[in-house]
Protein backbone atom coordinates (compact mmCIF):
# COMPACT_ATOMS: atom_id res chain seq x y z
CA UNK A 1 0.00 0.00 0.00
CA UNK A 2 2.74 2.65 1.13
CA UNK A 3 4.91 1.67 -2.09
CA UNK A 4 1.51 2.46 -4.15
CA UNK A 5 1.01 5.38 -2.80
CA UNK A 6 4.99 6.49 -3.11
CA UNK A 7 4.70 5.41 -6.77
CA UNK A 8 1.85 7.60 -7.19
CA UNK A 9 3.45 10.49 -5.99
CA UNK A 10 6.30 10.10 -8.21
CA UNK A 11 4.13 9.88 -10.86
CA UNK A 12 2.52 13.05 -10.33
CA UNK A 13 5.64 14.75 -9.35
CA UNK A 14 7.07 13.87 -12.38
CA UNK A 15 4.09 14.79 -14.45
CA UNK A 16 4.14 18.25 -12.79
CA UNK A 17 7.91 18.93 -14.20
CA UNK A 18 7.19 21.97 -16.93
CA UNK A 19 8.74 21.78 -20.08
CA UNK A 20 11.70 23.92 -19.95
CA UNK A 21 12.59 23.77 -23.22
CA UNK A 22 9.28 23.89 -24.72
CA UNK A 23 10.63 26.67 -28.26
CA UNK A 24 9.01 27.12 -31.35
CA UNK A 25 9.72 25.23 -34.47
CA UNK A 26 11.86 27.22 -36.61
CA UNK A 27 10.59 28.52 -39.73
CA UNK A 28 11.62 26.62 -42.49
CA UNK A 29 14.00 27.69 -45.26
CA UNK A 30 15.91 30.77 -42.58
CA UNK A 31 19.77 30.90 -41.87
CA UNK A 32 20.09 28.99 -38.93
CA UNK A 33 22.43 31.56 -37.46
CA UNK A 34 20.19 34.50 -38.09
CA UNK A 35 17.35 32.20 -36.37
CA UNK A 36 19.68 31.51 -33.01
CA UNK A 37 20.45 35.10 -32.71
CA UNK A 38 16.50 35.81 -33.30
CA UNK A 39 15.53 33.73 -30.87
CA UNK A 40 17.99 34.92 -28.53
CA UNK A 41 17.01 38.96 -29.11
CA UNK A 42 13.23 37.34 -28.48
CA UNK A 43 13.74 35.22 -25.22
CA UNK A 44 14.46 38.54 -23.42
CA UNK A 45 11.40 40.11 -24.79
CA UNK A 46 7.73 40.18 -22.76
CA UNK A 47 5.18 38.40 -24.92
CA UNK A 48 2.09 41.14 -24.18
CA UNK A 49 -0.24 38.61 -24.96
CA UNK A 50 0.33 36.54 -22.20
CA UNK A 51 2.84 38.32 -20.30
CA UNK A 52 4.49 35.42 -18.51
CA UNK A 53 6.03 34.47 -21.81
CA UNK A 54 8.86 35.37 -23.72
CA UNK A 55 8.54 36.17 -27.35
CA UNK A 56 10.76 32.81 -28.24
CA UNK A 57 8.09 31.08 -25.96
CA UNK A 58 4.40 32.45 -26.72
CA UNK A 59 2.62 31.13 -29.72
CA UNK A 60 0.22 34.10 -29.79
CA UNK A 61 -0.25 34.83 -32.98
CA UNK A 62 1.35 38.66 -32.15
CA UNK A 63 4.50 36.70 -30.49
CA UNK A 64 4.77 35.06 -33.94
CA UNK A 65 4.39 38.20 -36.04
CA UNK A 66 6.90 39.79 -33.75
CA UNK A 67 9.53 37.03 -34.45
CA UNK A 68 9.13 37.41 -38.51
CA UNK A 69 9.38 41.09 -37.70
CA UNK A 70 12.89 40.83 -35.52
CA UNK A 71 14.00 38.41 -38.38
CA UNK A 72 12.91 40.62 -41.03
CA UNK A 73 14.69 44.17 -39.17
CA UNK A 74 17.99 41.17 -38.57
CA UNK A 75 18.12 40.88 -42.24
CA UNK A 76 17.69 44.75 -43.26
CA UNK A 77 20.69 45.00 -40.97
CA UNK A 78 19.61 46.33 -37.63
CA UNK A 79 21.74 46.02 -34.62
CA UNK A 80 20.29 43.85 -31.28
CA UNK A 81 19.71 47.60 -29.46
CA UNK A 82 17.70 48.77 -32.14
CA UNK A 83 15.21 46.25 -32.41
CA UNK A 84 15.19 46.17 -29.16
CA UNK A 85 14.57 50.23 -29.26
CA UNK A 86 11.78 49.38 -32.02
CA UNK A 87 9.96 47.25 -29.67
CA UNK A 88 9.89 49.75 -26.55
CA UNK A 89 9.10 52.39 -28.62
CA UNK A 90 5.93 50.38 -29.29
CA UNK A 91 5.27 48.67 -26.40
CA UNK A 92 7.08 50.25 -23.72
CA UNK A 93 9.31 49.13 -21.32
CA UNK A 94 7.31 46.36 -19.79
CA UNK A 95 8.26 44.18 -23.23
CA UNK A 96 11.46 44.24 -21.66
CA UNK A 97 12.58 41.71 -19.39
CA UNK A 98 15.15 43.48 -17.57
CA UNK A 99 13.93 46.61 -16.65
CA UNK A 100 15.70 49.79 -17.61
CA UNK A 101 16.97 51.95 -14.12
CA UNK A 102 14.84 55.01 -14.71
CA UNK A 103 12.93 57.11 -11.61
CA UNK A 104 10.18 54.97 -12.13
CA UNK A 105 12.01 51.68 -11.64
CA UNK A 106 14.68 53.15 -8.77
CA UNK A 107 12.29 51.80 -6.11
CA UNK A 108 12.15 48.17 -7.88
CA UNK A 109 15.92 47.89 -8.21
CA UNK A 110 16.28 49.53 -4.81
CA UNK A 111 14.18 47.42 -3.31
CA UNK A 112 16.38 44.23 -2.56
CA UNK A 113 19.28 46.60 -0.94
CA UNK A 114 17.17 48.29 1.31
CA UNK A 115 15.23 45.18 2.48
CA UNK A 116 18.69 43.74 3.44
CA UNK A 117 19.38 47.32 5.01
CA UNK A 118 16.01 47.69 7.11
CA UNK A 119 16.54 44.04 8.35
CA UNK A 120 20.25 44.19 9.49
CA UNK A 121 19.19 47.16 11.16
CA UNK A 122 16.13 45.68 12.83
CA UNK A 123 18.81 42.52 13.55
CA UNK A 124 20.76 44.98 15.41
CA UNK A 125 18.85 46.97 17.52
CA UNK A 126 17.01 43.23 18.97
CA UNK A 127 20.71 42.26 19.39
CA UNK A 128 21.77 45.78 21.09
CA UNK A 129 18.14 45.90 23.49
CA UNK A 130 19.25 42.17 24.28
CA UNK A 131 22.20 42.97 26.01
CA UNK A 132 21.34 46.30 27.54
CA UNK A 133 18.86 44.13 29.47
CA UNK A 134 19.58 44.61 33.48
CA UNK A 135 21.19 41.49 35.30
CA UNK A 136 19.94 40.54 38.32
CA UNK A 137 23.06 41.02 40.75
CA UNK A 138 21.30 41.64 44.33
CA UNK A 139 23.29 41.00 46.75
CA UNK A 140 22.52 37.13 48.66
CA UNK A 141 20.89 37.46 51.72
CA UNK A 142 22.95 35.93 54.85
CA UNK A 143 21.23 32.79 54.79
CA UNK A 144 21.75 32.36 50.81
CA UNK A 145 25.21 33.40 51.09
CA UNK A 146 25.80 30.90 53.55
CA UNK A 147 23.93 27.83 51.42
CA UNK A 148 25.90 29.11 48.26
CA UNK A 149 29.51 28.64 50.04
CA UNK A 150 28.07 25.46 51.54
CA UNK A 151 28.13 23.94 47.83
CA UNK A 152 30.69 25.10 46.96
CA UNK A 153 32.89 23.53 48.99
CA UNK A 154 31.48 20.77 49.33
CA UNK A 155 31.67 20.61 45.55
CA UNK A 156 35.00 21.33 46.18
CA UNK A 157 36.19 18.69 48.87
CA UNK A 158 34.13 16.46 46.70
CA UNK A 159 36.57 17.18 43.85
CA UNK A 160 39.82 16.38 45.73
CA UNK B 1 4.52 51.60 21.91
CA UNK B 2 6.23 49.50 19.41
CA UNK B 3 4.28 45.93 20.20
CA UNK B 4 2.66 47.62 17.78
CA UNK B 5 4.66 47.75 15.18
CA UNK B 6 3.55 44.52 13.91
CA UNK B 7 0.18 45.55 13.03
CA UNK B 8 1.68 48.89 11.30
CA UNK B 9 3.57 46.47 9.12
CA UNK B 10 0.01 44.49 8.51
CA UNK B 11 -2.12 47.21 7.35
CA UNK B 12 0.44 48.53 5.30
CA UNK B 13 0.15 45.22 3.68
CA UNK B 14 -3.63 45.15 3.48
CA UNK B 15 -3.10 48.50 1.93
CA UNK B 16 -0.84 47.29 -0.98
CA UNK B 17 -2.87 44.13 -1.51
CA UNK B 18 -5.78 46.00 -1.70
CA UNK B 19 -5.00 48.65 -4.21
CA UNK B 20 -3.51 45.77 -6.02
CA UNK B 21 -6.98 43.95 -6.42
CA UNK B 22 -8.22 46.96 -8.75
CA UNK B 23 -4.89 46.76 -11.20
CA UNK B 24 -5.05 45.03 -14.28
CA UNK B 25 -2.05 43.76 -15.36
CA UNK B 26 -2.92 43.52 -18.92
CA UNK B 27 -3.30 47.26 -19.22
CA UNK B 28 0.27 48.19 -19.97
CA UNK B 29 0.41 52.26 -20.50
CA UNK B 30 1.03 53.08 -23.74
CA UNK B 31 4.38 54.59 -24.47
CA UNK B 32 2.52 56.52 -27.93
CA UNK B 33 0.77 58.54 -25.35
CA UNK B 34 1.78 62.20 -26.38
CA UNK B 35 3.82 61.22 -29.22
CA UNK B 36 2.50 61.66 -33.32
CA UNK B 37 0.34 58.59 -34.54
CA UNK B 38 2.55 56.44 -36.70
CA UNK B 39 2.34 56.83 -40.35
CA UNK B 40 0.29 54.50 -42.22
CA UNK B 41 -1.34 54.26 -45.54
CA UNK B 42 -4.23 51.59 -44.99
CA UNK B 43 -6.61 50.82 -48.10
CA UNK B 44 -10.19 50.42 -47.06
CA UNK B 45 -11.96 47.34 -46.21
CA UNK B 46 -14.68 48.04 -48.75
CA UNK B 47 -12.30 49.19 -51.42
CA UNK B 48 -8.51 48.25 -51.97
CA UNK B 49 -8.18 50.50 -54.69
CA UNK B 50 -8.54 53.60 -52.10
CA UNK B 51 -5.83 54.17 -49.43
CA UNK B 52 -6.06 56.41 -46.20
CA UNK B 53 -3.18 58.19 -44.36
CA UNK B 54 -2.14 59.63 -41.78
CA UNK B 55 -1.34 62.64 -43.19
CA UNK B 56 -5.29 63.38 -44.17
CA UNK B 57 -6.05 63.24 -41.02
CA UNK B 58 -4.17 66.11 -39.46
CA UNK B 59 -6.10 69.18 -38.23
CA UNK B 60 -9.26 66.75 -37.01
CA UNK B 61 -9.52 64.66 -33.67
CA UNK B 62 -10.46 61.26 -34.61
CA UNK B 63 -10.40 58.09 -33.25
CA UNK B 64 -8.75 55.30 -34.24
CA UNK B 65 -10.69 51.59 -33.12
CA UNK B 66 -8.56 48.40 -33.32
CA UNK B 67 -11.48 45.78 -34.02
CA UNK B 68 -11.53 42.41 -36.24
CA UNK B 69 -14.24 39.88 -37.53
CA UNK B 70 -12.66 36.98 -35.54
CA UNK B 71 -12.41 39.97 -32.13
CA UNK B 72 -15.29 38.42 -29.42
CA UNK B 73 -15.14 41.28 -27.15
CA UNK B 74 -15.40 43.70 -30.55
CA UNK B 75 -18.95 42.24 -30.20
CA UNK B 76 -19.79 43.73 -27.09
CA UNK B 77 -17.95 46.99 -28.11
CA UNK B 78 -19.23 47.31 -31.76
CA UNK B 79 -23.01 48.22 -30.68
CA UNK B 80 -21.72 50.78 -28.21
CA UNK B 81 -19.53 52.58 -30.81
CA UNK B 82 -22.98 52.37 -33.41
CA UNK B 83 -25.05 54.26 -30.90
CA UNK B 84 -21.73 56.68 -29.98
CA UNK B 85 -21.21 57.79 -33.70
CA UNK B 86 -24.81 57.71 -34.19
CA UNK B 87 -25.44 61.00 -31.63
CA UNK B 88 -22.14 62.34 -31.73
CA UNK B 89 -20.28 64.17 -33.82
CA UNK B 90 -16.99 61.97 -34.14
CA UNK B 91 -15.03 60.72 -36.70
CA UNK B 92 -14.23 57.31 -35.92
CA UNK B 93 -11.68 55.00 -38.27
CA UNK B 94 -11.91 51.25 -37.91
CA UNK B 95 -8.52 49.26 -38.19
CA UNK B 96 -8.99 46.11 -39.51
CA UNK B 97 -6.71 44.23 -37.66
CA UNK B 98 -5.21 40.67 -39.79
CA UNK B 99 -8.42 39.71 -40.87
CA UNK B 100 -10.28 39.09 -44.50
CA UNK B 101 -12.05 41.43 -45.84
CA UNK B 102 -15.15 39.07 -46.88
CA UNK B 103 -15.24 38.28 -43.14
CA UNK B 104 -14.74 41.71 -42.33
CA UNK B 105 -17.50 43.37 -44.38
CA UNK B 106 -20.03 40.83 -43.55
CA UNK B 107 -19.33 41.64 -40.02
CA UNK B 108 -20.29 45.84 -40.29
CA UNK B 109 -23.17 44.56 -42.56
CA UNK B 110 -24.28 42.52 -39.45
CA UNK B 111 -23.52 44.48 -36.61
CA UNK B 112 -23.64 47.91 -38.23
CA UNK B 113 -21.03 50.06 -39.25
CA UNK B 114 -20.01 53.13 -36.79
CA UNK B 115 -16.84 53.67 -39.07
CA UNK B 116 -15.67 56.60 -41.46
CA UNK B 117 -13.88 54.59 -43.16
CA UNK B 118 -12.54 50.80 -41.92
CA UNK B 119 -9.04 50.73 -43.00
CA UNK B 120 -7.34 47.22 -43.91
CA UNK B 121 -4.47 45.82 -42.27
CA UNK B 122 -3.74 42.25 -43.20
CA UNK B 123 -0.59 41.62 -41.57
CA UNK B 124 -1.31 43.60 -38.66
CA UNK B 125 1.53 45.85 -39.23
CA UNK B 126 0.05 48.54 -38.77
CA UNK B 127 -1.34 47.10 -35.41
CA UNK B 128 2.08 46.50 -34.41
CA UNK B 129 3.38 50.05 -35.16
CA UNK B 130 0.51 51.29 -32.69
CA UNK B 131 1.55 48.93 -30.78
CA UNK B 132 -1.47 46.69 -30.22
CA UNK B 133 -1.07 43.36 -28.59
CA UNK B 134 -5.23 43.06 -27.51
CA UNK B 135 -8.13 43.73 -29.69
CA UNK B 136 -10.20 45.50 -29.26
CA UNK B 137 -7.86 49.30 -28.01
CA UNK B 138 -8.96 52.53 -29.41
CA UNK B 139 -6.77 55.55 -29.78
CA UNK B 140 -7.63 58.96 -30.13
CA UNK B 141 -5.66 61.34 -31.87
CA UNK B 142 -5.96 65.47 -31.73
CA UNK B 143 -5.47 67.75 -34.80
CA UNK B 144 -1.72 67.56 -34.75
CA UNK B 145 -1.54 63.84 -35.03
CA UNK B 146 -0.80 62.98 -31.55
CA UNK B 147 -2.21 60.46 -29.88
CA UNK B 148 -3.69 61.52 -26.67
CA UNK B 149 -5.65 58.29 -25.27
CA UNK B 150 -5.91 54.68 -25.42
CA UNK B 151 -8.39 52.68 -24.78
CA UNK B 152 -7.58 49.04 -23.86
CA UNK B 153 -9.97 46.29 -24.47
CA UNK B 154 -13.39 47.31 -25.58
CA UNK B 155 -14.96 50.48 -24.72
CA UNK B 156 -17.61 50.44 -22.14
CA UNK B 157 -20.64 52.56 -21.77
CA UNK B 158 -19.31 54.53 -18.77
CA UNK B 159 -16.11 54.57 -20.59
CA UNK B 160 -17.57 56.72 -23.58
CA UNK B 161 -19.70 59.06 -22.00
CA UNK B 162 -17.13 59.62 -18.86
CA UNK B 163 -13.58 59.58 -21.05
CA UNK B 164 -13.93 60.11 -24.24
CA UNK B 165 -17.20 62.00 -24.93
CA UNK B 166 -15.08 65.04 -22.43
CA UNK B 167 -11.91 64.42 -24.00
CA UNK B 168 -13.26 64.33 -27.95
CA UNK B 169 -15.03 67.59 -26.43
CA UNK B 170 -11.14 69.21 -24.57
CA UNK B 171 -9.26 68.32 -27.99
CA UNK B 172 -11.86 69.67 -30.33
CA UNK B 173 -11.41 72.99 -28.61
CA UNK B 174 -7.98 73.02 -28.90
CA UNK B 175 -6.56 75.53 -31.98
Amino acid sequence: MKRLASGLLLALMLAAVPVVHAKEAPLVGEDPVLQQRMMKLASILRCLVCQNQTIADSHAELAEDLRKQILAMMKDGKSDQEIEDYMVARYGDFVLYRPPLKATTVLLWAAPALLVVLGGALVVRAARRRNELPVQDEALDPEQQRLADEILHSDQEGAV
Amino acid sequence: MTRFWPLGVFLVLVVFLYVGLYLDPHEVPSPLIGKPAPAFALTKVDDPAQTVAREQMLGRVWVLNVWASWCVSCREEHPLLVEFARHVPVEIYGLDYKDQRPEALSWLAQFGNPYKAALFDGDGKVGIDFGVYGVPESFVIDKKGVIRYKQIGPFTEDALMNKLLPLLQKLQAES
